[in-house]
């Protein structure tokens, strides 16, 4: 009998008690395949070329995402292969009593690994290919592109990929077992099994004040981020609610241990109900020792829940915001003025093309603005270094600069007429404003920026513009936009009276359009021949010219928006099966060591029925205790990062969280169903 | 006659200096080839850890032990694996069998570590289950075999390789009557018929009726040591009841 085959013949048994292990394999292999064909996957789509970058851009990502992935995942394979090998320390004691050198004990090890690799990786990339053909759909159907037609797609790059990362990390962990065979001691193999757990009550008081610090502290870190949100100035700061979220989170798994059994045990009708003391001792003697790992399970738990929701919020969102925020077709803008670096010089006639506005450069062309435009407004911007947002925050300055020190104070501010406004929002179909001789009113909707420019319009700050002095007509910023977006990034515009403006401090000029078809091929021609005009009149140095499109927008934000989806959704998967596959590894070891005292309520007469209740909820509370402290954890996290990327809208949050939700419930709910079936059956009395 | 154990004056502490436990304390004692010494002591008397130290199993604090000419406190590496291999036989009280692998399955392991040929471990299992009547349960698994049978395969693979020295750890602890009486029968052949070296743990005073030989130990300690000579098994027995008796403790409560 050769060593190999050794290695079979445990890895056979290996297969039915350890199948949480294989199937995480499995899954963490065909979840690296999938995600890492998506650009195979969308070859045979029928998109645009501006979506094919952004699939390439998201594309690339995902392969760094995938470095980031295959550290968690070659983490969580070392943590079960050595958790696997633990349990089997008896085996390799006979080997040693044997006289099996320990080399030849690494050497069995390394063929189990092996073939256990090969094993995975192949039912793994099987399953992978399968599923990455039902990916080619959800890509298709994100991008809103023809799914031409079926294809079967197999990338055998991503294939390769797949195999050469596993390799890696296969080879960590035959490094990781040798050392760790090569430390242990023979006594300690044979015996270990026999050590019984010391079963330390702890203080009970001491678990109520350290609970009750570490509630507050949490309160605090929850706080942090929420209430005193506006705090958190600069990126490091966010530290520190992080580290006091993960140090109380592990003294309240810490306390909570020692306080649980203490209270129900003082209840006694309770305590004494049917198998209830049985099953607190049991999870009361393991969780003195999972401490650390239920909140690294629980911290994941909740990093999960907060990605998953916060990118499919951020999804949704920039969707519904696009038809608010790119209201017309096209939108083109010149630089009428020269930049304040430039330093050529200009001959006459180049400069009387620089101060041309959108409409006579195209003219220059040939272009007859009827044949594409149903129809379109002219606009100016004005800026001038005499008014800064320092100048507009005026006496508030000071106090805003002690709240926000990362604005750049001393940005020109854009400046625009009433009646130019108007055009817009007219054509936009946004509300129309009037100004008064002696007023003025700033249009903004990025909200960080809102909030600043409210402090001094609250204050009824002056301004001097070209010599005429303006009061603030609303004690606050009026909702509204120039530029189209995908998201509201409009951080101010100042609508002055029509009269004051000096044509000398002209800087952009902007033709806004609607085009005269709605056929979606015409208007894609149409934009491709402006986009020709443009680069012509660019070429030619009369100035630079550039569009922004509805076309666009829409393609870049469901790019940005399946961007985000996809990384959501691959790092949501891969930290909740890494993080539920310890969990369940754990438990299922549990029910292993548990056998004997199952047979032993067996024997005194215990239903069958009572036994498996006692297991059900034994696991049931041992998969709900993190989980219920990682949900508590992500509604404020959750908030907290609606906050960071309010500039893209929060209006669809309750779907997401009903998407995560699900998630959540296939994931972690078929690791405890299996993980509750796989246990029943090891407990199960065999003849 | 050839010795094949000496051990000198070897010691074994336990804990820390706070809370120091001898479990051994100066213990010397020899054995000659072909000699089946039993080893008798209440729990807690240290017997277990005395065989675990002679089994390589367990280090000594101080002291030596020799097996042939070999001082075995020594050994590291692979020269320890190659000792364990070629001169030691285990029994365990709790069998320690493999459950993956069938009965011929677990005695070959012994020989194909040692990397002898198919054929030939064919032929020796075949031997070697005559010897301990197992030849119609090798193609089973553990878990399909009693107790007694489960101890006579791993007592099978421990003969196998021909060693120096049997060390059997409680063998009859899991055994019920009749298949402790028919195991020790299987040993008193193996030491009468191979002349094969025998050195059992055990608290029980039946099952060390069986040797020629029983030391005992009290705290770490030689209490006693009894010869069987030419006495029969019962004359043998009642020798040995009458040192537990004045051992005391809790050996009465078991006989």
């Amino acid at each position: 009998m050769k060593l190999s085959n050794l290695s079979l013949k445990n890895i056979k048994k290996s297969v039915k008690d350890y199948a949480i292990y294989f199937f995480t394999l499995i899954l963490g292999i065909s979840i690296f395949y999938v995600f890492n064909a998506i650009d195979s996957q969308t070859v045979m789509l029928d998109v645009t070329s501006n979506t094919k970058e952004i699939i390439k851009l998201m594309t690339n990502m995902l392969s760094g995402v995938s470095v980031f992935v295959s550290f968690i995942l070659g983490f969580l394979i070392i943590y079960a292969s050595r958790f696997l090998i633990k349990r089997r320390n008896k085996e390799f004691g006979i080997y040693l009593t044997l006289g099996m050198s320990k080399r030849k004990i690494s050497t069995i090890l390394f063929f189990e690994t092996l073939f256990i690799g090969i094993i995975s990786l192949i039912v793994g990339l099987f399953l992978g290919v399968v599923l990455s053909q039902f990916m080619s759909l959800i890509v298709a159907n994100m991008f809103d592109a023809n799914m031409t037609k079926f294809t079967f797609v197999f990338s055998s790059s991503a294939c390769l990929k797949t195999i050469i990362y596993f390799a890696i990390m296969y080879l960590f962990v035959m490094i990781f077992n040798t050392i760790n065979i090569s430390k242990c001691k023979l006594i300690d193999l044979l015996y270990s099994s026999k050590k019984s757990e010391t079963i330390k009550m702890k203080n009970p008081y001491l678990c109520l004040i350290v609970f009750i610090i570490s509630s507050i502290s949490l309160a605090y870190a929850y706080y942090f981020v929420t209430g005193g949100f506006a705090n958190l100035d600069t990126a490091d700061k966010i530290f520190k609610p992080i580290i006091i979220g993960c140090v109380s989170t592990f003294f309240i798994f810490w306390s909570l241990s020692g306080l649980i059994l203490k209270m129900v045990m003082s209840i006694k009708k309770l305590y004494y109900k049917g198998l209830n003391s049985f099953i607190l001792r049991q999870i009361s003697s393991k969780i003195n020792t999972t401490v650390f790992s239920m909140t690294i399970i629980c911290l994941m738990l909740f990093i999960t829940i907060c990605v998953l929701s916060a990118s499919l919020t951020l999804k949704n969102s920039m969707q519904a915001n696009v038809n608010k925020l790119a209201p017309a077709d096209i939108q083109i803008t010149k630089l009428v003025t020269r930049d304040e670096n430039d330093t050529n010089n200009y001959s006459k006639e180049e400069l009387k093309n620089l101060k041309l506005g959108v409409i006579d450069t195209l003219n220059l062309f040939d272009f007859n603005i009827n044949d594409y435009f149903k129809d379109s407004v002219e606009i100016d911007i004005f800026a001038t270094p005499n008014l800064t947002l320092n100048h507009t925050l005026g006496t508030m300055l000071d106090e805003v600069r002690e709240k926000y020190k990362f604005l750049q104070y001393d940005t020109k501010e854009d400046i625009m007429t009433i009646s130019d406004y108007n055009k817009v929002a007219k054509i936009y179909g946004n509300k129309e404003l009037s100004l008064n001789d002696d007023e003025y009113l700033i249009v903004a909707d990025f909200k960080s920026m809102v909030d600043v420019r409210n402090i001094a319009l609250k204050n009824a700050e002056k301004i001097t513009l070209f010599g005429y002095n303006l009061k603030p007509k609303y004690p606050e910023c009026q909702d509204g936009f120039i530029e189209m977006s995908s998201q509201h990034i409009n951080t101010g515009m100042i609508i002055v009276p029509d009269h004051i403006v000096d044509d000398d401090y002209k800087t952009y000029n902007m033709l806004i359009a609607n085009y005269n078809t709605s056929s979606k091929e015409k208007r894609l021609k149409m934009e491709e021949d402006i986009m020709e005009y443009l680069n012509k009149a660019n070429k030619q140095g009369i100035g630079v010219l550039s569009s922004n499109t509805k076309i666009d927008i829409l393609e870049a934000s469901t790019g940005l928006g399946a961007l985000v989806t996809f990384i959501g959704l691959y790092l949501g998967i891969i930290f909740m099966i890494s993080s539920t596959a310890i969990l369940a590894l754990k438990e299922l070891s549990e029910s292993s060591d548990n056998k004997d005292r199952f047979k032993m309520l067996r024997r005194i007469g215990t239903d069958e029925k009572l036994l498996n209740k006692a297991l059900f909820r034994q696991i049931a509370i041992f998969f709900m205790f993190p989980l219920v402290i990682a949900i508590i954890h992500s509604i404020f996290g959750i908030i907290f990062s609606v906050k960071v990327l309010e500039v893209f809208g929060n209006e669809q949050l309750l779907p997401s969280i009903v998407m995560t939700a699900i998630f959540l419930i296939i994931i972690y709910g078929g690791y405890f169903l299996i993980t509750y079936f796989c246990s029943k059956s090891i407990i199960k009395e065999k003849f | 006659m050839e010795k094949i154990l000496k051990v000198a004056s070897i010691e074994k502490y336990y804990g820390n200096k706070s809370s120091l436990t001898k479990a051994i304390d100066n213990i010397s004692f020899e054995v000659d080839k072909g000699e089946f010494v039993a080893i008798m002591g209440s729990s807690g008397s240290g017997k277990t850890t005395l065989l675990n130290l002679i089994s390589t199993i367990d280090r000594v604090t101080s002291g030596h032990i020799y097996v042939g000419e070999m001082d075995i406190t020594k050994l590291k590496g692979n020269d320890l694996n190659k000792f364990r291999r070629e001169e030691l036989g285990f029994i365990f009280q709790d069998f320690n069998l493999l459950d993956t692998l069938t009965a011929s399955e677990n005695i070959a392991l012994a020989l194909s570590i040692q990397n002898v040929g198919a054929k030939e471990i064919e032929k020796l299992i075949k031997e070697v289950a005559t010897k301990l009547d197992i030849q119609t349960i090798l193609n089973k698994y553990p878990y399909q075999l009693s107790g007694g049978q489960k101890q006579r395969v791993a007592s099978a693979r421990a003969i196998i390789t021909n060693p120096k020295l049997i060390l059997a750890d409680e063998p009859t602890g899991a055994l019920d009557s009749k298949s402790a009486k028919m195991l020790l029968e299987r040993f008193n052949y193996l030491n009468e018929q191979t002349k094969a070296t025998i050195l059992m743990v055990t608290h029980d005073a039946f099952t060390a009726s069986y040797a020629s030989r029983v030391i005992f130990i009290k705290d770490g300690k030689i209490f006693n040591e009894i010869h069987k000579g030419n006495a029969s098994r019962k004359e043998f027995f009642d020798k040995i009841i009458d040192v537990v008796t004045l051992l005391g403790g809790d050996l009465n409560e078991i006989v």
